[in-house]
């Protein structure tokens, strides 16, 4: 309860003192709209439907090519982790790619792709990807083998041993990886949405791009606020739990 | 023991014979940084039906190595392994193994962990599953914990609920390695105690590998002595004393000097006495 009561006067504070910014005029009102203006303006966005269609757009673009890049992740990182082979050649690769920052394959995926939605798409799996195949080859190394032989010897093998035995004992880096995917995934998309115009669809990045196009000050902040809130919303309703589950099974530090 | 159980769970948990084991000539060596190791050299041992045999010797005599090998978990180079007559070729249901640590999966509850071997026995059902796995969980006095996580319990009942596991899809071999070598005294002569109950009701094979000599004295029928470098076993012991066997007994001390001294005669001082 106090702590509720704490984080409400904090944001509330920092409402005040942005509207006080704006009764003081120190900025221009082009530059710096008041709360209530943003306010405002989602509340158009709302009813006459562009904010959610464009959340809509964004999530599909977002969710399909995260979980096209688990999908396609998880197995290449058991790969990896088990033979030398696969080791040597993707997991070197994925690692080489990781490293790079994932809004950097968005002039690639234009000249490839066009601005289309498969553009799109190719940005978002490229952010999951690396991530999921290397927290999975992680994971999978660090799996004790006494697990294994325990298992091996109650009659698990093959399909059974990966997804009963190595499988949830390496969740928790997994989970870590996913969680880094996701974010990067997210930043991507949305670096690629500010970039380009994709006709078939607009999504909150474009909406923030003609924002400023037309210094729509409090579209501007209006979209940011939004991105923000789905960010939490991943966080609090996504991953939150299973994260709050691997800390009780495992009994590491809840944080 | 067994209250009124009815078809298959019957079955299930009907007392089976137990197996015997033979093994022959059997030589392992691993490559190590210093050339090859020899960690078992031509041993051979037969263990009876129901018998309880304890291996003893000092860090890497390869005590450790047999049992791996009579689990199936690992090839010999050379002899041969046979299970009631037929050889051992890898690792399978009928011989269990419980581990120095629990090896207990971390992200399965107490019950589940019991249940895990049982989902890989063909036809069993859901019920009879349950009601098996909860005879186990009775049976090492750990009902109160079906549902708790691993982590939350102390190092004796984690080797409880491992016990719990290894007996539940009714081995009829039970390889144990060392398994109390981590737990506090006290613990661990419950579990002595325990251990013989659960050996006596249940008739298993056991082969139990320690360090602890008293240990072996307490559990086995037999006692053999390991010697390291290459791992043979050099001398065997009778324990004739009736059971249960409480480990602070005088007589039970008068075996684990004799046993003791015999160790020390061929492997120095290295030896971790028994306390």
């Amino acid at each position: 309860m106090k702590r509720i009561l704490f984080s409400l006067v904090f944001f509330s504070v920092l409402i005040a003192l942005w509207e006080g910014a704006f009764r003081a005029k120190i900025w221009s009102p082009v530059l710096l709209p008041a709360p209530i203006q943003v306010v405002q303006y989602l509340e158009n966005a709302v009813t006459d439907g562009t904010l959610f269609h464009a959340t809509v757009i964004t999530m599909r673009r977002l969710l399909v090519g995260y979980f096209i890049g688990i999908l396609g992740g998880l197995p290449l990182g058991f790969l990896t982790a088990r033979a030398k082979i696969f080791h040597d050649t993707i997991g070197t690769l994925a690692l080489g790619l990781q490293t790079l920052p994932s809004v950097c394959w968005v002039p690639l995926a234009l000249l490839w792709f066009g601005q289309s939605e498969a553009a799109m798409l190719f940005v978002v799996v490229m952010g999951t990807l690396w991530s999921v195949v290397i927290a999975t080859d992680t994971g999978v190394r660090n799996v004790p083998p006494i697990y294994r032989r325990a298992a091996l010897t109650m009659g698990s093998k093959r399909l059974h041993m990966w997804f009963k035995v190595i499988l949830p004992a390496a969740l928790p880096f997994i989970v870590s990886g996913m969680k880094q995917g996701w974010a990067f995934a997210w930043r991507s998309l949305m670096a690629a949405e500010i970039f380009v115009t994709i006709l078939t669809g607009f999504g909150l990045g474009q909406l923030l791009h003609y924002g400023r196009e037309l210094s729509a000050m409090d579209q501007v902040i209006g979209i940011m606020f939004v991105i923000v809130v789905i960010g939490l919303l991943a966080d609090k309703i996504f991953f939150s739990p299973i994260e709050r589950f691997l800390h009780r099974r495992w009994g590491t530090s809840q944080a | 023991m067994l209250r009124h159980k009815t078809g298959s769970v019957t079955e299930e948990l009907a007392v089976i014979s137990p197996s015997k084991l033979l093994i022959q000539n059997v030589s392992k060596s691993f490559r190590g940084t210093a050339g090859d190791v020899l960690a078992l050299d031509r041993v051979s041992l037969s263990v009876a039906e129901g018998e309880f045999v304890c291996l003893v010797g000092v860090s890497g005599c390869g005590k450790s190595t047999l049992l791996n090998i009579i689990a199936g978990l690992e090839k010999p180079d050379s002899g041969t392994v046979l299970a009631d007559g037929k050889p051992v070729t890898g690792p399978g249901r009928e011989r269990l193994v419980m581990f120095q640590e629990s090896a207990l999966f971390p992200w399965l509850d107490v019950l589940d962990n019991v249940l895990f071997g049982l989902k890989l026995k063909p036809n069993l059902t859901r019920k009879d599953r349950y009601d098996v796995a909860k005879y186990y969980l009775e049976l090492v006095g750990l009902t109160r914990f079906e549902h708790a996580n691993i982590h939350e319990l102390s190092g004796g009942m984690k080797q409880r609920v491992a016990l719990a596991r290894a007996l539940a899809p009714n081995p009829r071999v039970l390889l144990m390695d060392e398994p109390f070598a981590a737990l506090d005294a006290l613990t661990r002569e419950q579990l002595y105690g325990d251990l013989q109950q659960i050996w006596k009701a249940r008739r298993k094979t056991i082969v139990f590998v320690t360090h602890n000599v008293r240990e072996a004295a307490c559990l086995g029928d037999r006692v053999l002595l390991f010697s390291p470098h290459p791992g043979r076993i050099q001398e065997e012991f009778a324990v004739d004393l009736p059971r249960p066997r409480d480990i602070n007994s005088v007589d039970l001390a008068g075996y684990a000097s004799r046993i003791t001294r015999a160790l020390k005669n061929f492997s120095g001082s290295e030896l971790a006495v028994a306390e």
